[in-house]
């Protein structure tokens, strides 16, 4: 890696219009924003947290197109024409989502640092996987680190979410 | 932590990425997955006065088979090769090797050709695509060129691509109808970086070995091949003693230091284990296509979806391993 002999350049910045949570949403942003700090700072969603802020931890999950990606290590203007769901967009009509409900019912955090990331990554799970082993859940939330829990409840809490929606038969 | 500051382009053609890095030279930097390179950034280690974010570009995002030959496209994510029916059987040291490269949620975005291109010695696709012959198909405006994967790799984070280059694609060669290969990993939790790895791919003639490939991860300046052990192999019975003596000169390759990971002693000894472990199971007759291989499984290979939990420790694999010849 070379040391930086950049040319100084201006601050400049870019048109971005992302789908976030159903809803459009257009800023101009420095291409150097990441994606973390637009939805928070820009957006206002806060739901989303700065973990490590190293792409280890994944408290700062989000679903780009479906798909978890941590975005702390990803940039507000990749996410341009694209869609996000943050744990904000979890809520349907205003109902905790049964992902929410599962964390809920079965004790599924403590300090709830990582919760937010922990349901995203569960709810895509779930969206491809809708009656996951415990080990395809473990497997999945492998890439999000819970210091409380010791993750026992969190697993019940997915199965729980599971069981749910095979009941809503959706 | 955020980056500085840079100009971004997402060009939406091959062509319009090409004039673009050859218009900005080395101010530019690839953006594939930025699962190694946006760290790097935030953390000042490296500060493009420009990114070119190839993510736009359909035409790289291919994983195919084509006349025999595999050719993985520079936006292939470690997902796709992790779930790849292609990557099991014959080219198994590629697919068991993807799904123990960092967490499930970087593998969503993380590039096989951008983890070549930032070439840490402690990458896995290093030592899998080594072992298993490949070749990067480097492009630029005024050409293209193929460079082979043991020459791609100059040092740590160092490679042969000219700035105004881009990795397009990674091809693997044909290895023929009877061929087997893992990768094995030791970590010291799960998704982090390799304390050992050793990457095994053979192809078989007639009873016999007919290549070898052997490429060990993270006890060197980069991946390295254990040229001495590939070598031994060649043309003879994969039998317990050609085993063991391919493990201990693979072992005499490595060039292990002390580390938070372990000491010197220690990797150099995982990396003979690993090797003979990892030949073992390249052995093992329903591996390398000697049974019809609707009854096969893929060989050495974790369930990413059924059993594998996540703990690859050195107990996991020796069990795993146990089974196996077990059966």
């Amino acid at each position: 890696m070379s040391a930086p002999a950049r040319t100084k350049t201006q601050e400049v910045t870019q048109a971005i219009t992302v789908t976030v949570n159903g809803q459009q949403r257009s800023a101009d942003v420095e291409p150097r924003r990441l994606l973390v700090h637009f939805l928070r700072e820009t957006l206002g969603l806060t739901g989303t947290h700065v973990g490590c802020d190293t792409s280890s931890c994944g408290a700062c999950t989000v679903l780009l197109d479906g798909t978890p990606i941590k975005s702390c290590t990803f940039l507000a203007v990749q996410a341009d024409g694209r869609e996000l769901t943050t744990v904000e967009g979890l809520l349907r009509d205003g109902e905790l989502h049964p992902i929410q409900e599962g964390f809920k019912e079965e004790h599924g955090l403590q300090c709830g640092f990582c919760t937010p990331g922990m349901m995203l990554t569960a709810s895509a799970l779930l969206a491809e996987t809708p009656d996951p082993s415990e080990e395809q859940i473990r497997w999945a939330l492998s890439g999000n680190v819970c210091r409380c829990t010791g993750y026992q409840n969190i697993v019940k809490a997915v199965q729980w979410a599971a069981a749910r929606l095979a009941e809503e038969g959706r | 932590m955020y980056p500085g500051r840079f100009e971004y382009h997402a060009p939406a053609t091959l062509d319009e990425a090409l004039s673009t890095l050859d218009r900005l030279g080395d101010e530019a930097k690839v953006l594939a997955g930025g699962q190694s390179l946006i760290p790097l950034m935030k953390l000042r280690f490296a500060a493009p006065a420009a990114l070119v974010d190839i993510n736009r570009i359909e035409a790289l995002d291919g994983l195919s088979e084509q006349e025999g030959e595999l050719r993985i496209g520079a936006l292939v994510r470690h997902k796709a090769c992790e779930r790849s029916e292609l990557l099991r059987g014959r080219w198994g040291v590629l697919g068991d090797a993807a799904p123990q490269i960092s967490d499930p949620i970087v593998r969503n975005m993380g590039t096989v050709g951008g983890s070549l291109a930032h070439a840490d010695p402690q990458g896995d696709w290093g030592s899998a695509l080594l072992a298993a012959d490949a070749r990067v198909v480097a492009v630029r405006s005024s050409g293209r060129r193929e460079i082979a994967l043991e020459d791609f790799f100059q040092g740590p984070f160092t490679t042969a691509l000219e700035p105004d280059e881009l990795i397009t694609e990674v091809r693997v060669p044909d290895p023929g109808p009877k061929a087997a290969g893992t990768y094995l990993k030791l970590e010291r939790k799960v998704g982090d970086f390799a304390t050992v790895g050793v990457a095994v791919h053979v192809t078989f003639a007639n009873g016999s070995v007919s290549r070898a490939g052997i490429a060990l991860t993270a006890v060197g300046p980069r991946n390295l091949r254990a040229t001495a052990a590939e070598q031994a192999l060649a043309g003879v019975r994969l039998d317990d003693e050609a085993i063991r003596e391919a493990a201990r000169l693979a072992a005499d390759a490595a060039e292990p230091r002390d580390d938070v990971r372990g000491s010197a002693d220690y990797k150099r000894n995982v990396v003979r284990v690993f090797v003979e472990r990892g030949l073992r199971t390249a052995a093992l007759p329903e591996a390398r296509g000697d049974v019809p291989r609707a009854s096969a499984a893929p060989p050495g290979r974790p369930e990413a979806t059924e059993e594998f939990a996540g703990e690859e420790t050195a107990e996991g694999v020796m069990k795993e391993i146990r089974e196996k010849e077990g059966e």
